[in-house]
């Protein structure tokens, strides 16, 4: 079992172009221990929509690479949308679910991973051609060689440690976390659009 | 038959028309029989991303990515489906995301089947609930106007809005028992 901002740390490492939406939660203070950043979009909310944020931006973009990175709890609320990815098949959208198999959020309760649900089973079932399970720091390296190859959809489970790490907050403000990375991908033009 | 436009009626084709002048680029659905002939012209143009969504909260955030990467998109759903995307809808007023809806109705006049009703009749006070600025269209004469003044609401103030196309102009299905 991984733990997971070691396994953030080696998937970020010389992210280059690499833009990142975050679940909300663990994942949003993840991203952010590793380096905040205008090319980062963690989420606050909306949870179940993660992937799709990531979809309509891969798709916006194409010529960057594109990572969504959510746990468990809120990939399973939205996991009708790997259909929709699947459909769609953005060579350059990727996504890293970090199961640990808990609501680490909300004290612990389990999910439904921690009992037989198998995320990339469902990756595979929604039509996902590439997945993969990540049970080390090396397979950690080369999901990341495949997100900068842009040779998805990919998709990959990796399992981590349930424990509570300390929280590291982005901005808050979702205006400005929306308008950084816009600035960031268009420039100044962002904001008289 | 589904609750549709007559098939000479030519105001799917000038929504069409104005996404493209809005430079929409991505169209998410879930489809309605109300937006077919609209759906199969997004759907014949190369340039328009037609994104066909399992339940519509996905084309919520899929609006919030379109626009975080530049694009401009919209989302085509029925009035069931504004229930299915009440949380999501956060995203517009949280990031300032524009997020424009074009919603065919149920469950509005003159409706035949009893389950449309609770949804239809709550579709309104639902996405204004949610901070969406929301403006009928019952007559041929409005949708064009009422359409335009959606998106525009939503590309120059940053919001979720929505045009609801009623179903004194859309017609009602009446499953042969009209």
């Amino acid at each position: 079992m991984l733990d997971r901002r070691e396994l953030c740390a080696a998937v970020l490492q010389d992210r280059g172009d690499l833009l990142v939406v975050a679940g909300l939660g663990a994942s949003a203070w993840d991203i952010t221990a590793i380096g905040d950043t205008p090319a980062n979009f963690p989420l606050w909310g909306g949870m179940g929509g993660a992937v799709m944020i990531g979809l309509g931006l891969a798709l916006a973009q194409p010529d960057r690479p594109v990572l969504v990175i959510t746990g468990d709890g809120e990939m399973l609320m939205g996991v009708g949308a790997l259909a929709t990815i699947a459909h769609q098949a953005p060579r350059n959208l990727a996504i890293l679910v970090q199961d640990n198999e808990h609501y680490s959020e909300t004290g612990g309760q389990q999910t439904a991973t921690r009992h037989g649900t198998d995320l990339a089973v469902m990756a595979e079932g929604a039509g996902i051609k590439r997945t993969q399970r990540i049970a080390s720091l090396a397979d950690a390296a080369k999901f990341r060689d495949a997100v900068h190859a842009k040779e998805g959809p990919v998709f990959a489970l990796a399992k981590i440690e349930a424990k509570n790490l300390p929280l590291v907050l982005p901005p808050r403000e979702g205006a400005i976390l929306q308008a950084r990375m816009r600035e960031h991908l268009l420039g100044p033009a962002a904001h008289l659009a | 038959m589904e609750s549709a436009p007559a098939a000479t009626a030519d105001w799917p084709d000038q929504i069409y028309d104005l996404l493209k002048r809005y430079d929409i680029r991505q169209v998410a659905l879930v489809p309605d029989a109300g937006h077919a002939r609209l759906i199969r012209r997004c759907l014949a143009d190369n340039d328009l991303r037609v994104v066909t969504c399992t339940t519509e909260e996905e084309g919520v955030a899929l609006m919030q990515g379109a626009w975080l990467g530049g694009q401009r998109s919209v989302l085509l759903m029925q009035s069931s489906g504004v229930g299915n995307c009440i949380n999501m809808l956060s995203l517009g007023t949280i990031h300032r995301c524009p997020m424009p809806m074009l919603v065919t109705m149920r469950g509005d006049f003159g409706e035949f089947n009893p389950a449309q009703i609770p949804m239809g009749q709550a579709t309104q006070a639902t996405l204004e609930a949610m901070g969406t600025i929301v403006h009928r269209a019952d007559t041929d004469a409005d949708l064009l106007p009422t359409v335009e003044a959606t998106l525009k609401l939503a590309f120059n103030t940053f919001r979720p809005t929505a045009t609801l196309i009623g179903q004194r102009l859309l017609g009602a299905k009446t499953f042969g028992k009209d």
